[in-house]
């Protein structure tokens, strides 16, 4: 992982691999758990992962309060890295930031996967479209994530202190951005309008957080947007089943 | 030594039918409108008691939960603001991160002190954990919208020439002129709770008093010399009636029936394990350290360290089992008869270095409405005289 300063914010970012640029915008939790689909990513694109404000060792500038600021933080570091004819990937809280900065301007993107994304409500002002991970038990929210948790997630004794302590941040940090409206911008589904680039809907057939019911209304709600559901994949399907997700990724790149 | 007696308002009817989660998904269902009715009046009735004895009033406040019935503390501050005389009203406290809007916060406050005639004492809490879910609030940025709310709550009980604005970062208002304005000058005295020696200088910065709830003999030096080196390090005195201290107390005509007492009172803190893990670590609410233990101690950890108490020399006790021996060894109980009890105050008071505000509470679980009055007669008549002579 390295650094690089963008307008005076230091972000953390991890770039590998060779071929048209691809940025990775990672989800609430399980960073560590995206290095197999990444790796492989790396090998037909140059892969750019930065640690949003607020995630890994990136600070979290004063003002920074809404998934809104991580989307023109974000267009800011594209535009900080010269990078153009992105393929952009936003997986989970990442695909909220996806879908905002491509509303904002899909200006240095050309294509745009979701997984497992959030950011957008369909349902009606009594339903869930998300579940409501603070508030489920435990053991119930990883069955809803992963499709076979005890294979997904680490071993969290063997965590060295940084690790638990950074993995820590992660979640209070997501709580700060996701906490309320849950999951989305209520602003932003009007705005999907604006998203006219290829978009792929790349989903767990597992996912209990977001359903596939949820991915549909996303797919249809989006102007060019095709739907792939993984079989044996939850909410991270990029994180259960790496080379699947990685090849309907290069596909969809090239098509 | 000031006095103040402490109901948590349980609808205990309904425990054992609740099991392990007492608190935010259990329905209302299985609460009686008639058994509550019932309980609300018996605990009034047993606060307005404190007027005749000498005690004063202390309440607090939760919500969507079968171990507390007070969802909104101004109620019952208000019914005590008319129906007693002389004793001073203390709401500890209202939740002020979790409120939408804290000018009406101020509002209240200011209206139970106008109605008390200047007897109210407000507290200004930060809420446990588990009391994020019901007001939806987010714990990520909880204490920055809290003194946020502190900061806009004086100045509106502090300003009296007309409306001001303020458009923070939490609360947006452009005309806050709250009436009434309080009867106590500048305003009620404020009360805050602690469970770290960072928080307990912050208080001490603000003059304001320090309450601490059951943290025993092994905790509460420590946070009380906190709060008396801030101050002392801001040229400032530090005197007793700025702490207070929160305990379980039984007393009776024997020992067997100060400890009888107490333990039905203990009820309540048997209560505790009994909200489900998940409430307990909300995002950012818990210090970042903290929050990585329980990252590193796994999904299937237990949460055992909460449900565990301290004795004096550090022995770990559960706290389930606990016998009253065990809780007055660990500062959490005062039980006995009127002398006994007086012995352990006045032994914590010295190993603290002084207090001024015993926080007594005198009913809980599933004591009798007779049993919580004796008991509150009896401390009156035969402890709270030589207890108030404690400086």
């Amino acid at each position: 992982m390295e650094f690089v300063d963008i307008n005076g914010r230091q972000v953390e970012i991890h770039i590998a691999g060779n071929g048209p640029p691809l940025v990775f915008l990672h989800g609430e939790d399980f960073f560590a758990q995206n290095a197999p689909f990444l790796d492989l990513l790396a090998k037909s694109f140059r892969i750019y992962a930065p640690r949003h404000p607020g995630f890994g060792q990136t600070p979290l500038p004063d003002g920074f309060r809404t998934v809104s600021d991580l989307g023109y933080h974000t267009l800011d570091l594209l535009e900080r890295l010269d990078l153009s004819g992105v393929t952009l990937l936003g997986s989970a809280m990442g695909g909220w930031i996806a879908l905002d900065l491509c509303a904002k301007s899909s200006q240095r993107v050309s294509r745009l996967a979701l997984l497992g994304s959030c950011g957008v409500k369909f349902g009606g002002r009594e339903d869930r479209d998300f579940a409501d991970i603070w508030a489920l038990p435990v053991q119930e929210v990883l069955s809803r994530t992963f499709f076979n948790p005890d294979k997904a997630l680490p071993d969290y004794t063997a965590l060295t202190d940084e690790q638990a302590l950074e993995i820590a941040r992660d979640r209070q940090s997501a709580g700060l951005f996701l906490w309320k409206p849950y999951m989305h911008d209520p602003a932003l589904r009007k705005w999907l309008a604006r998203i006219r680039i290829p978009s792929l809907v790349l989903w767990g057939e597992n996912d209990g957080i977001a359903t596939p019911d949820y991915a549909r209304n996303l797919a249809a709600a989006l102007p060019d947007a095709t739907l792939r559901l993984l079989p044996n994949a939850g909410h991270y399907p990029q994180i259960e089943q790496p080379g699947m997700a990685a090849d309907a990724i290069t596909q969809f790149a090239r098509a | 030594m000031k006095v103040w007696h402490f109901s948590e308002v349980a609808y205990h009817p309904a425990w054992e039918e609740l099991g392990p989660s007492l608190r935010n998904v259990v329905p209302s269902r299985v609460m009686d409108p008639k058994l509550a009715a019932d309980l609300y009046h018996r605990y009034l009735d047993e606060w307005a008691l404190c007027d005749e004895l000498g005690l004063n009033i202390m309440m607090n406040e939760h919500h969507t939960t079968a171990t507390c019935i007070n969802s909104t503390i101004s109620l019952p501050m208000a019914i005590m603001a008319r129906e007693t005389k002389k004793a001073r009203l203390l709401a500890l406290g209202m939740p002020l991160a979790n409120r939408q809007d804290a000018v009406r916060m101020a509002e209240e406050y200011s209206m139970i002190d106008v109605i008390s005639r200047g007897r109210l004492e407000m507290g200004f809490v930060k809420g446990a954990p588990f009391e994020v879910y019901p007001a939806n609030s987010n714990p990520a940025d909880l204490m920055d919208r809290f003194w946020e709310a502190h900061d806009l709550i004086i100045k509106a009980m502090t300003t009296h020439d007309g409306p001001f604005n303020f458009e923070g970062k939490y609360y947006q208002y452009r005309q806050v002129n709250v009436w009434p304005r309080p009867y106590q000058d500048p305003h009620p005295p404020v009360w805050i709770t602690v469970s770290s020696p960072e928080s307990c200088a912050t208080v001490a910065e603000k003059g304001y008093v320090v309450a601490t709830l059951n943290t025993g003999f092994t905790r509460t030096r420590g946070l009380y010399d906190a709060y008396r080196n801030r101050a002392a390090a801001l040229g400032r005195e530090a005197p007793n009636d700025r702490f207070a201290y929160l305990a379980l107390i039984g007393v009776g005509d024997t020992k067997e029936e100060g400890y009888r007492r107490a333990h039905q009172i203990g009820d309540y803190s048997r209560t505790t394990p009994r909200t489900a893990r998940q409430f307990w670590n909300p995002p950012g609410y818990n210090p970042l350290a903290v929050a990585a233990q329980g990252v590193k101690a796994g999904p299937n950890a237990s949460l055992g360290s909460i449900f565990t108490i301290l004795g004096r020399n550090g022995r770990r006790i559960d706290a389930m089992t606990a016998t009253v021996d065990d809780f007055i060894d660990a500062g959490l109980m005062f039980a006995g008869t009127p002398d006994m009890v007086f012995d352990q105050i006045k032994d914590f008071y010295d190993t603290v270095g002084g207090f001024g505000h015993l926080l007594m509470m005198g009913q809980g679980g599933h004591i009798s409405h007779e049993d919580t009055v004796a008991n509150l007669k009896l401390f009156s008549k035969e402890v709270l005289p030589r207890v108030a002579e404690l400086a």
